[in-house]
Order: structure tokens, then C-alpha cells, then sequence
């Protein structure tokens, strides 16, 4: 491989890294020859799908494998002209949090919940720079300060709780940061935040990056956030690296044809501009059929109050309004897509459709109003409605065969015989192109983009006409996710489903939809077909949510 | 604040009620008579009955439940069948040797099951982790009365070490503490491992390390507030336990505690102390249960904020 060489020396420079997992079947390698240098003053961003490895070569430099399960085998990672790779733990502690200093995913869970946000900048201020316990305070509020959190004085005897995730993600920076490291590694700062969130995130690392002269290594699968970020972009694949180069080389001459694939895969915000509706993946099916004149799900004033008055001997909990005043329409063959970031009632909204949570208001499934029914009452609604989860790891019983799974909602509703059941389930499989001898198999079996379509297949065994969606692609890679979505919209031009889609991603929303809402703290902000939404919104915060997104053109970039 | 109090007040109150109908309930159902009891072997028909009628057992049940329950209010435990007194003063004059016993009891078992358990959990998979489930698993599994046995054959028959039984030295409390201990000690192993391994893998605990944090503080500041969260909730059920465990030591230690006292109790059908000793411990285990509510605040600002 040819590496990418300047005048200046590196700040750290990797070289033939390999590193390898210990299963019950023996070694296998995670990463074969990873070599890159890190310039200072630079941001290099490592991007690349979920197990490409992006993780452990960063938890390799900071020598924080798992050593139960990852070691490395062989390779170099020098720090300056140091060797990290044979350094003793004591040593290496120094270089922790001092010269080479991380930011993990998620702030909501990276900080510990016990201990006051003061003690936890302070005590890597002091273990590094043996500062007293009044000085290395001052140098915590100055952090603080430094990423711009409002009243800093007293966050320091606040809790993590106490925070929001934005907020978090500051404290995290401030504490990397508070020793001055020469190398910031930050292990995909932003995936868990709302985009609106991370713009500012984004922002406070490029802007604290010239302030502190580290050089920052960024770990990411967003192409938009790569765009946006990195000066030299490295694509992993599989565990290796399989190009590097300048960002505006990498995006616009692609030399391998998987990160050409990578680039063609991501969704971009504007992408269906001038057209109405999502775009028709399957030519042969017959043309849209006419909407028809009855909605297939019409929802009026719903309400969704969480919390319990406190009753004589038990303990109440505050009662939070998490959807408000919420109305819409759907129409079979149509998608309703409901876009906001978290805490927005999104998904409650999808959960209270479906008869899942209690609500007030009126719910009308088929015509059929669904407020106060029993659970008796709600069985046959239940058979065309159904929905389709985020996380296609955590929905799929791991020890039910894929069959089973798909036949369970058959059986329930008493629809088939064991003969016909096998059919159906080896009919629903070749349906979301699947093989039906996956009938047989378990879900460890199989890739997340796969378990999804199993997901589906089990939704759509009940040939429902209501199908709410809740982040179902969340979870997936880019290339995977594209495929899903394209099953999606083509099940929907053959089989005429009504999907209420619920997503933070607006790209995705774009991509999905007939029809958008907007929404923020519990209430529809804005309403109306995907060109209205995205071409000419009306709202404020419609305005800032499509600002927020990256855009995968380093071009494009939004500079401060 | 205020609220709270009150509300805990009522609950205790009812829990208390509860357990006071249970027992007495129960107690009465069974086939033994106490009169006949009290009176002996000879004792003549008229003598049984003159006694039932002097203990009001010839009242309808309800009767003397309510009487028992107006007493109770007044803070009156009844008068004890065979010694005659009062049982409150009974209950009060055992009270600090059996609270020494816990105190010392519980000593042991966070001690040993803390340092055990984080021992495993650091060594996890290694030999010291088997080893140390092994033994809590032997220490949850034997009963306590063999254990008694055991380490008395050991340290003060056969080494002579330590005392048989009694009360009065610090050398009395070591044997029953260490039994009462081991049961425990078991047990809080084992959670502790559970929790610190949960805890240990937790994504704030790789931003210590990564912190350049050390070990010590890693493992003591960061992993073990957390991993105590959930088994402080358990010090009241694990007073309950407790409880069936002193009546246990006490009997085969000799010592002078509120187990020995309803233990000499149950044998002689003596209804008022069995009653006064369950209705002690129920207020035991509720005060158990207030202690870790009061304790999961200082360590969680989780709760803390509620």
C-alpha cells in the first residue's frame, strides 16, 4: 500500500497493525496492516461500515483492547517516537488522558452517574499534572467555559443526569482536553446526538482543534460528517484500510469501487428534489394505484401523558406530556413520514397508533376507532397494523428459529395450518429476498440488514395495511439501509401498505415519504407533502433541522 | 420530606398489623394447648381450665386478638405464659447482645463478600475467581447449624482457641459472628462479583481507563458506588435472613439474645413472647429496608433528586 507522506513528523504514525480476536474456534485476525500517520494539526477521519474495524484501531492506540477477547499480534503505533505497543501499563497511563485523550459514542452513558461532573474533569487534571485540587478546579471551569457550557460554575457539582446529551458531549470534550493532549480521538462523537446537536458538536471540535493545536482523529461512519471534518479521510473495510487520501481526492476520484459504492450509497438531503413522492423501484408493478377514499389510519387530537398521579401509600411520578394535540391522515399505498429529533413524541406517537400505550383521543384503524379497547377487542386490528422496530438484533427471540418467528403471528391469529404456515413463511422469505431455507436457521446467523427483512417478513405475514416503522434503518449501515429501503418502498407499489414512518434522519425521510410531519415536544409543527416539507418549509425549526444535516461534499462545507 | 415520613410511618404501621394477624392466627391454629402446657403433666381438668380462663384463652379468638392489638397499641407485648413478666422488658433486656451479634454478623459478611467478590470479578474466569465461587457457594448452601458445629470442633474443641459458648468477651462473639457471617458473606460474594462484572464492562468505566486513571481508583471510586447501588436495595430482605439466623446461632452458641429467647419460647407454646420476638424482627426488616433507602441517596444523585 503506498502511504501518504509529508514533510513534518507525524504526531503518530501506525504501521502494519494487526490485531487479532480470540474465539472459541481459535485466532482470528480483526485487523491485517493498518498503517497511517497522523500529522499535526490534522484531522483524519477513519470512516467505513460496522466492523470494518474503525473501533479497535482506535482502542489499539490506546492499548484499551478487551484483553480477554483482542490483542494485538503485530505492528508499530508510535507516539512521536515513542512505542506504545511494548509500554508498560504504568507508563501507558500517562500517555491515557495526557498525550493521547478519547471521546466515546455516548455521552448518556460515558460518564459515571455517581460521581459529580467537577470530580470527573478534575481527577484526570490531577492524576496527569499533579495539580492541587484548587488549581486543577480552575483549569475545569476554564474547560468548561472553553466548550461553551452555560453556567459552569455550577455544573461542576452537578450530576450526569442533570445534563442533556449535547451537554454531556461538551463535558467529555472538556475533559479530554483538559490536559492538552497532542492526539483527540473521538470514536464517533455524534451518532448518538440529534443532528441539530451534532452540527454544534461538530462546530466546537473544529473551532477547540485550532484553539488547543491537537490533532484529532475521528472515527465515523457519516460520510456527511466526514465531509465535512477531515482533511485526509482513511476507508476501512473488513480490517483493513483500503484507501486513503485528501478528503476532496477521496470524494470526487474514488479509486476503490467499495468506497465508490460507499459514496454512492449515502443519502442526500435533496436528493429527490422536484419530484413527488418516493421514487418507484419496481417498474413492472402497475402504476400508483389511486388513493383510496377512505384512509386506512386517520388520528385526531391524540393525546400522550406519561406519569402517575401519586396516590395515599405510593409513590407518584411527575406527569410529563409527551404528545400533544396531534392529528393526521394516511391513505393505503401512501407514506406519512414523522421526522424529529429525540424526545420529539415520534415514537410514542407510533406506540399510541397502535394501541400500545394508553392515550386519549381518537385512533381510527380501517375505521375502526381503537381508544379503550380491551386487548380481546384488539386482536383483529392488531392484524392489519402492524410494526417494525428499530434495533433487528434485539427483536428477534435469539433461541426461535426465523420460521417460528415468522409463523408465530399466523398462529396466533389462528390463520394457517402447519402445511400452509410452511408455505406462507417460505412465500414471506423469497418476499423480502431471503432464501426459504433461512426458515430453519437463527437469527445469530444472520447480518443486521438481513434480520431486518426477517423483521418484515414477520410483519407482513398478517397482510396488514398499516405498517408504522419505527428508526427501522437506524441500526443499519448505509449500503444495507439503501436496500432495505428500496424493499420497503417496492412492498408498498405491489402490496399497497401505508406506512407511518418514523425517523430522525431527514435524508431517509426525503427518500420515504408522500407526506411529512415535523414534529418537536410532543406536537406536529408542520404538515404536508415531502415538496412543501422539504422544498419550501414554513417553520423555523424545519429550517434549522435541514441545515443541521452534513452534507457528503466537502465542497459544501459549512466552515466557521 | 415530611410526606415521606408519614407515608412510611402508615406503611410500617400496616406491615406491622399485618404480621401481628398472621402470627397470632397462625399461632392459635395450632394443636398445642398452652394452659396444658403451663399447667403439667398432672394437672387436673379444672386447673387446665382455671388457667385458660386466667390467660383469657376461653375468649373467641377475635376477642383476644383485639384485646392483644389494644395492647399493643399502648405499647404492652402481653405478660409471657411460663416467666410470668411483662414481655416488652423480656424483649428489651436481649435486644443489645443479639444487636452486638449482627452488628458483628454483618461485619463479617460485607467484609469477606465485598472483598471476595471484587476479588472474582477482577479475576474473572482465573483461579482465584473459582475458587472464591466455590466457597460462597458452600457458604450459601451449608446449613448454619452444621456450620456452627464445624467451627466449633475446630477453634474450641479441638484447638481450644476460642470458647464454646457464652457471652461477656470479645473471644465469645468471634464463633457465632463468623457463622452468622459466612451464610452472608456467600451471598453478597456472589452479587457483588454479578454486579462489579456488570459494572466493570459499563462505558463510563472505559472512560476512567482512557482517562489514565489508576487501577485503585478505577475499581474503588468508579466501578464500586455503582456496583453497590443494586445490593444496598437488598439490606432489608437481607435482615430478614439474618434474623432466622441468630435464632439459629444463639440456641447453639448460648447466646443470651432475642433468638434464644424465642427459642425457649417455641418449646414451651409461650405465645406472648413468639409474638412479641416476630413482631420485632417484622420492625427489624422494616428498618432494614429505610436504612438502604436512606443510604441509596448518599451514594445515587439519581435517587437523590426524586
Amino acid at each position: 500500500m503506498k502511504l501518504y507522506t509529508t514533510a513534518s513528523t507525524p504526531v503518530l504514525s501506525i504501521r502494519d497493525l494487526c490485531v487479532d480476536a480470540r474465539t472459541p474456534e481459535g485466532r482470528r485476525r480483526v485487523l491485517q496492516d493498518v498503517s497511517f500517520d497522523l500529522n499535526p494539526g490534522e484531522t483524519l477521519c477513519i470512516a467505513g461500515e460496522s466492523g470494518s474495524g474503525k473501533s479497535v484501531t482506535s482502542l489499539s492506540i490506546m492499548q484499551l483492547l478487551p484483553k480477554a477477547s483482542l490483542q494485538i499480534a503485530s505492528g508499530s503505533i508510535k507516539l512521536g517516537d515513542r512505542e506504545l505497543t511494548n509500554l508498560s501499563n504504568h507508563a501507558m497511563r500517562s500517555v491515557r488522558g495526557g498525550d493521547i485523550a478519547m471521546v466515546f459514542q455516548e455521552p448518556m452513558t460515558s460518564l459515571n452517574p455517581v460521581i459529580s461532573i467537577g470530580t470527573q474533569l478534575t481527577e484526570a487534571i490531577r492524576e496527569h499534572q499533579g495539580t492541587e485540587a484548587g488549581k486543577a478546579e480552575a483549569i475545569a471551569l476554564q474547560m468548561l467555559d472553553a466548550v461553551h457550557i452555560t453556567e459552569p460554575i455550577r455544573r461542576l457539582t452537578q450530576y450526569p443526569h442533570e445534563l442533556s446529551g449535547g451537554m454531556r458531549q461538551r463535558v467529555m470534550i472538556a475533559m479530554a482536553l483538559s490536559c492538552r493532549p497532542k492526539v483527540l480521538l473521538a470514536d464517533e462523537p455524534t451518532t448518538a446526538l440529534d443532528v441539530t446537536v451534532q452540527a454544534q458538536i461538530l462546530k466546537l471540535m473544529r473551532e477547540l482543534k485550532r484553539e488547543f493545536g491537537a490533532s484529532i482523529i475521528l472515527i465515523t461512519h457519516d460520510m456527511g460528517v466526514v465531509a465535512e471534518m477531515a482533511d485526509r479521510v482513511a476507508i476501512m473495510q473488513n480490517g483493513r484500510i483500503i484507501e486513503q487520501g485528501s478528503t476532496l481526492a477521496l470524494f470526487e476520484r474514488p479509486k476503490e469501487l467499495y468506497t465508490r459504492q460507499l459514496l454512492a450509497a449515502v443519502p442526500r438531503l435533496g436528493a429527490h428534489a422536484g419530484t413527488d413522492g418516493p421514487p418507484r423501484v419496481s417498474p413492472q408493478a402497475k402504476p400508483a394505484d389511486v388513493p383510496a377514499p377512505s384512509p386506512v389510519l386517520v388520528v385526531r387530537d391524540l393525546n400522550v401523558t406519561y406519569g402517575s398521579p401519586a396516590r395515599w401509600l405510593f409513590k407518584g411520578n411527575p406527569s410529563v406530556s409527551a404528545v400533544a394535540d396531534v392529528s393526521f391522515e394516511l391513505r393505503s399505498g401512501e407514506t406519512l413520514g414523522l421526522v424529529g429529533e429525540s424526545g420529539s413524541g415520534k415514537s410514542t406517537t407510533g406506540k399510541a397508533v397502535l394501541g400500545l400505550i394508553p392515550f386519549t383521543g381518537a385512533v381510527m384503524i380501517g375505521g375502526q376507532n381503537i381508544a379503550g379497547l380491551g386487548a380481546r377487542q384488539m386482536q383483529p386490528i392488531r392484524r392489519t397494523a402492524q410494526m417494525i422496530f428499530q434495533d433487528p438484533y434485539a427483536s428477534l427471540d435469539p433461541r426461535m428459529a426465523v420460521g417460528a418467528a415468522i409463523a408465530e403471528p399466523l398462529i396466533i391469529h389462528g390463520l394457517a395450518d402447519k402445511g400452509e404456515r410452511d408455505d406462507r413463511v417460505a412465500e414471506l422469505l423469497r418476499r423480502v429476498g431471503l432464501l426459504p431455507d433461512a426458515a430453519s436457521r437463527y437469527p445469530h446467523e444472520f447480518s443486521g440488514g438481513q434480520r431486518q427483512r426477517i423483521c418484515i417478513a414477520r410483519a407482513l405475514a398478517l397482510e396488514p395495511k398499516l405498517i408504522v416503522a419505527d428508526e427501522s434503518v437506524a441500526a443499519l449501515d448505509v449500503s444495507v439501509r439503501a436496500r432495505v429501503l428500496d424493499l420497503m418502498l417496492e412492498l408498498q407499489e405491489t402490496m399497497g401498505l401505508a406506512y407511518l414512518f418514523i425517523s430522525h434522519d431527514m435524508a431517509v425521510i426525503e427518500r420515504m415519504s408522500h407526506n411529512v410531519a415535523v414534529m418537536r415536544s410532543g406536537r406536529i409543527l408542520e404538515m404536508g407533502t415531502r415538496r412543501e416539507v422539504f422544498e419550501n418549509p414554513k417553520d423555523e425549526y424545519t429550517r434549522a433541522l435541514m441545515a443541521a444535516v452534513p452534507i457528503p461534499d466537502p465542497r459544501d462545507r459549512q466552515l466557521v | 420530606m415530611a410526606f415521606l415520613i408519614l407515608r412510611r410511618l402508615v406503611q410500617t404501621a400496616l406491615i406491622l398489623l399485618g404480621v401481628a394477624a398472621i402470627t397470632f392466627l397462625l399461632l392459635y391454629a395450632l394443636p398445642a394447648d398452652p394452659a396444658r402446657m403451663i399447667a403439667g403433666r398432672s394437672a387436673t381438668a379444672q386447673t387446665v381450665a382455671n388457667i385458660r380462663r386466667e390467660l383469657g384463652l376461653d375468649q373467641p379468638l377475635l376477642v383476644q386478638f383485639w384485646a392483644y392489638l389494644q395492647g399493643i397499641v399502648h405499647g404492652d407485648l402481653g405478660r409471657s405464659y411460663a416467666q410470668k413478666t411483662d414481655v416488652g422488658a423480656l424483649i428489651a433486656a436481649r435486644i443489645p447482645a443479639t444487636l452486638l451479634l449482627m452488628a458483628a454478623g454483618i461485619l463479617v459478611e460485607v467484609v469477606l463478600g465485598l472483598t471476595l467478590g471484587i476479588m472474582a470479578a477482577l479475576r474473572r474466569g482465573g483461579p482465584v475467581d473459582r475458587v472464591v465461587m466455590m466457597a460462597s457457594f458452600v457458604g450459601v448452601s451449608a446449613p448454619q447449624f452444621v456450620v456452627a458445629l464445624l467451627l466449633l470442633y475446630i477453634f474450641a474443641v479441638t484447638l481450644g482457641w476460642l470458647p464454646m459458648s457464652g457471652f461477656g468477651t470479645a473471644a465469645h462473639v468471634v464463633l457465632p459472628a463468623a457463622t452468622l457471617g459466612i451464610l452472608g458473606a456467600g451471598w453478597y460474594a456472589r452479587m457483588v462479583r454479578s454486579a462489579m462484572i456488570d459494572v466493570l464492562n459499563q462505558d463510563y468505566v472505559r472512560t476512567a481507563r482512557a482517562k489514565g486513571l489508576s487501577s485503585a481508583r478505577i475499581v474503588l471510586r468508579h466501578a464500586l458506588p455503582n456496583a453497590l447501588l443494586p445490593i444496598i436495595a437488598m439490606i432489608g430482605i437481607d435482615i430478614g435472613q439474618f434474623m432466622g439466623g441468630v435464632v439459629v446461632v444463639e440456641a447453639v452458641y448460648g447466646w443470651p439474645g432475642i433468638g434464644q429467647l424465642a427459642w425457649q419460647a417455641i418449646q414451651q407454646v409461650d405465645i406472648p413472647i413468639i409474638m412479641g420476638v416476630t413482631l420485632v424482627s417484622a420492625l427489624a426488616i422494616v428498618l432494614g429496608n429505610l436504612i438502604a433507602d436512606i443510604i441509596a441517596p448518599l451514594i445515587d444523585p439519581r435517587i437523590r433528586a426524586q
